[in-house]
């Protein structure tokens, strides 16, 4: 069919699709579309009242990509950064532009430094990290685990085995590399 | 207030935080009722996203009860209903005055490929999310919408983002009647295309994905044809025989960074983070929409390289369209279709998972434990 004009039929008219499928072609009209034309100028559909907002107070020098000219006027305040995690991370922004592969590399770094900095803490805290509750591996046993895997043509059974060891090699290096400093300081005389 | 928070990869928790407070004149404190995981929190879920920080809320789909209002919030007020788009945005910038919400220039200092989004990294923006009791939502006047009395709190909570999302991708397609659409993914949002490729005038609807029993609730309430891509070796083949070697008209990707299907892909991006995304699906939407056909992406991908085949995407000629959708853009149109009963949002809802439990929830849809589509997060003190 495709070394022909004729693009290959349908085996259902429009008339049998209005009738079977309820809002069949109600949009059919790019009129009716509220996203077509994708650019409409209309300042005022959104509902603001200004044409450039207040500024929100910066209670810390808040890290912006480069490629901003200045701190825009809204912006979150989960989180500052801290540790050696926040000290890579204001490295990527002050540095790298969102173009540049390191930006991205040094944010993804510091985010593994985070979790390791963020459990060690939490170890000197009222509420240790406990990987059992916190991946939340019990809804294997109460959301049937087993029977939703297996016979059911899943691509993704393939890799699930990987998820453990990712969330569980940290944790076994841990406590591998403090029980090697727990004897090293125990052999010293 | 009780909260989710992120812990690590794999691993969140539920602590007390305090309950947010105005930090701009035009912000709202809304006491949420109802928020959604949704398949993107996953990426994040999964230490996939830069920049995603140890205490942060995740949620950006959520729905609830005007608690407090800054000084200049003029059409909110406490004890009103609101949904709230994923998106953050200050209505007036070059992007907002053109209708792109999800492009806004003036809500994250952190990045300027991307707009601002709740619970989703500081990549975009640093913002609490609401999977949690209270959350902070900047520039009330222009983002929060009434909830009309005649909806309820599940279908609110999905027209935040998963359905706006679905409508969008659809629209992306440039879909004429009697066009064939192939969606790629049967998640929430995949579903949502699939039904709205439908009332844009399709021909012929085609879902794919690998697990059974999404694609037969693409089948119930999509109307859609279905393909589970493990039981052919060779999906694109597959593809073109069942349209006689021409190709789908329109390709909308609806899986994102996480797709299955190659093995190498998956792995590199999801497991080792050297890609920005696995770009399985939309190589597929590539190499099987018919040249000169449209690509429609609404599968969230991180901000790093992938893998995607451009050249075939070139030498064929295809269009390749894709955004954030901005939310409330599409609402007067979508409350129509609800309330003519075209789309009943809720159907694709699978559990409800109270907000204490978020662990399990998390790691339940992730797995994709228990038939698990859309899984709601219910605040104990909603």
């Amino acid at each position: 069919m495709t070394y022909t004009p004729h693009k290959p039929p349908l085996a259902e008219s429009s008339e049998s699709l209005r009738a079977r499928i309820p809002g069949w072609g109600a949009d059919l009209d790019p009129a009716d579309r509220p996203s077509v034309p994708r650019e409409r100028f209309d300042p005022s559909f959104s509902g603001a009242h200004w044409e450039h907002p207040e500024r929100q107070p910066e209670k810390w020098p808040r890290e912006r990509s480069v490629e901003h000219t200045r701190l825009p006027p809204v912006f979150g305040t989960a989180c500052p950064p801290k540790g050696l995690s926040g000290a890579i991370r204001k490295l990527a922004y002050a540095k790298y532009s969102e173009g540049q592969s390191a930006h991205w590399l040094l944010l993804i770094a510091a985010d593994r430094v985070d979790t390791a900095e963020s459990t060690l803490r939490s170890f000197v805290s009222l509420r240790p990290d406990n990987p059992i509750t916190q991946t939340g591996v019990l809804a294997e046993v109460k959301h049937h685990g087993i029977r939703s895997r297996f016979g059911q043509h899943r691509a993704d059974v393939k890799h699930h085995w990987m998820d453990p060891i990712i969330v569980g090699a940290p944790w076994v290096g841990g406590v591998v590399a403090s029980y090697l400093m727990v004897r090293r300081m125990a052999r010293r005389p | 207030m009780r909260a989710m928070v992120y812990r690590g990869p794999y691993r969140v928790r539920v602590e007390e935080k305090d309950i947010p407070a105005i930090e701009h004149p035009n912000d709202a404190i809304v006491r949420v009722t109802r928020a959604a995981i949704c398949g993107s929190d996953l990426h994040l879920y999964h230490g996939m996203m830069p920049d995603t920080r140890v205490g942060m809320t995740f949620g950006h789909e959520f729905i609830g009860e005007v608690h407090e209002v800054g000084p200049s919030v003029e059409h909110v007020s406490p004890g009103d209903r609101v949904m709230v788009p994923f998106n953050v945005f200050c209505g007036t910038c070059y992007f907002c005055a053109r209708g792109l919400y999800s492009n806004c220039h003036n809500v994250n200092p952190n990045a300027t490929a991307v707009g601002g989004i709740y619970g989703y990294s500081h990549t975009c923006g640093g913002y609490d999310g609401g999977q949690a009791e209270y959350v902070r939502v900047p520039f009330a006047d222009v983002g929060p919408g009434l909830i009309p009395d005649w909806m309820d709190d599940d279908d609110a909570v999905l027209c935040t983002d998963a359905l706006p999302t679905g409508y969008f991708g659809a629209q992306l397609g440039d879909i004429t009647e009697g066009d064939v659409v192939v969606v790629y993914g049967a998640g929430p949002v995949g579903l949502f295309a699939a039904k709205s490729a439908w009332i844009m005038g399709a021909g012929r609807v085609i879902v794919i994905d690998h697990l059974d029993y999404r694609l037969l609730k693409a089948q119930e309430f999509a109307h859609a044809e279905t393909i589970n891509f493990t039981e052919h070796g060779d999906l694109v083949r597959h593809l073109k025989y069942l349209t006689e070697g021409l190709g789908a008209d329109v390709a909308i990707d609806a899986v994102g960074a996480e797709a299955d299907g190659n093995l190498l892909q998956h792995v590199t991006s999801a497991k080792l983070k050297l890609q920005g995304g696995s770009p399985v699906a939309l190589n597929w939407a590539i190499d099987t929409v018919r040249k000169g056909g449209t690509v429609s992406v609404v599968g969230a991908y991180g901000p790093l390289f992938s893998a995607v085949k451009f050249g075939d995407a070139m030498n064929k000629g295809l269009t390749l369209r894709m955004n954030q959708c901005p939310v409330k853009r599409q609402w007067p149109r979508l409350l129509e279709h609800i309330r003519n009963g075209y789309i009943k949002p809720s159907d694709v809802v699978t559990h409800h998972v109270p907000l204490e439990h978020i662990g399990e929830g998390y790691h339940m849809f992730s797995a994709k434990l228990d038939n698990c589509i859309k899984p709601i997060v219910v605040p104990s003190a909603a």
